[in-house]
């Protein structure tokens, strides 16, 4: 691992994760053992196997995005008739009741962002892997907004949540949570710690000769 | 507004008599987070924002009497969380049938139809999280308002950072606006008092989140005893 002159790992430093205190590391550090003066979190000068472990849970997450998409979400039963929704049969629904701004919401939140997520962090790790030097302030602003949107998919589960509380009424109307909020939520949780596992300090790491820090 | 720090320049701070120690700290450096480019602290004037010249990241921000708003904000978060929790959040009625929900009689249902895993996710993200986050927020604040350093405020402020990504109760919020809206067709809905006291909670809380800055608090803990 080589970082670009004007780096702290260039100049031997080493920035605590959790509160950002800057420290000196001693001679012959080998990103082991040594705790943050400050705040005694364990220093690293980047991620630990941070390509590795983003790869597996983003590789975790797509396994569970299938079951979560296919399997129904929720159960509907109404004086003796069930009726089963997944998460794009719900979109559906409110589109035909014409609550397109909820089905927007859905939509969005559901189905748009774990692709989205998915597919930037997968983008992110093969130009990280390829010392790709394109577009690096572009590619952690794309980061950064990966690490942001993931909690707004938690949505759907928590509508879920309310509809079960709220709609017992017995015989007469009743909502159970199908197999998908649980693969959903492993979803959102997985790619949530993806996205805090990669490192996007490795996007600035490789710099072919002559490129100049701006 | 936006302020440039001198690039760093590493041979100004090479100091060979220190190599052999434990991790000497520099209080006046900065790595940035997202970028790792070491940078200078410079004042910067109030409620001025210092940026990362290389990728553009938040880097610090000068927030005027940034624990003694983040004290109020979080006091007022968590009384009105409380209630939040304690009164139901929407009333159902269907013909002569009234059903009233808190957030815990969702959770519990969730529970008891077997989904054990995402009603602890749902406990953890909406109850567990934010209070938790909030309490450590006052945790260390109010020792701080009067100069003294909270027992282990090393480990508060730590899990107070890693907790944060996981308290979603704005998330929340939306779903319950969405609910509202997918049940108005099949009955009367009846926002309760929870519910109010949910979207005061949310404007605390997030007001808190935004003004306390943790760079402040460490300097201001370092000139405690």
């Amino acid at each position: 691992m080589m970082g670009h002159p004007g780096t702290a790992l260039d100049a031997a430093l080493v920035a605590c994760g959790a509160c950002e205190l800057v420290s000196r590391a001693p001679l012959g550090y080998s990103d082991h053992r040594l705790a943050c003066s400050r705040c005694g979190a364990p220093l690293h000068a980047r991620k630990r196997d941070s390509v590795t472990r983003t790869w597996a849970l983003v590789i975790a997450a797509i396994v569970f995005y299938f079951p979560a998409n296919l399997l129904p979400i929720t159960r509907i039963e109404t004086l003796g008739s069930v009726e089963e929704d997944t998460i794009l049969s719900g979109v559906i629904y409110f589109i035909q009741n014409g609550d397109w701004p909820v089905a927007l919401v859905i939509f969005v939140a559901s189905i748009f962002v774990p692709l989205l997520k998915l597919s930037i962090l997968i983008a992110l790790l093969i130009s990280v892997q390829r010392k790709s030097g394109w577009w690096r302030k572009e590619r952690t602003v794309l980061y950064r907004v990966t690490e942001k949107i993931g909690r707004w998919s938690m949505v759907d589960v928590f509508v879920v949540t309310v509809l079960v509380a709220l709609v017992d009424l017995g015989a007469l109307a009743n909502v159970d949570a199908g197999p998908a909020a649980a693969y959903f939520s492993a979803v959102v949780v997985l790619t949530m710690f993806a996205a805090a596992s990669f490192d996007s300090r490795l996007i600035w790491d490789c710099y072919a000769d002559g490129e100049r820090n701006r | 507004m936006s302020t440039g720090i001198p690039k760093y320049d590493p041979m100004l701070d090479r100091d060979p008599e220190q190599l052999g120690a434990l991790a000497i700290s520099h209080n006046a450096l900065i790595a940035c987070p997202e970028c790792d480019l070491l940078q200078r602290y410079r004042a910067i004037p109030i409620a001025g924002v210092a940026r990362c010249p290389r990728c553009d990241f938040i880097l610090y921000r000068e927030i005027p009497n940034s624990i003694d708003h983040a004290l109020a904000f979080a006091l007022a978060g968590l009384v009105l969380f409380v209630v939040g929790c304690a009164f139901p959040l929407l009333g159902l009625r269907f013909g002569s049938n009234l059903v009233e929900a808190t957030l815990l009689t969702g959770i519990g249902e969730l529970w008891s139809q077997g989904l054990a895993g995402v009603s602890a996710l749902v406990l953890l993200t909406c109850i567990v999280a934010p209070v938790t986050h909030v309490g450590l927020m006052l945790y260390v604040c109010v020792p701080l308002k009067f100069g003294r350093r909270p027992w282990r405020v090393d480990l508060a402020l730590r899990s107070l950072k890693s907790l944060q990504p996981w308290s979603m109760i704005e998330v929340f919020m939306l779903g319950v606006l969405v609910s509202m809206v997918k049940l108005a067709k099949m009955a009367t809905i009846l926002p309760g008092l929870g519910l109010w006291a949910f979207a005061g909670a949310i404007i605390a809380v997030v007001a808190a989140m935004a003004v306390l800055d943790l760079r402040t608090v460490w300097n201001k803990l370092a000139l405690c005893r």
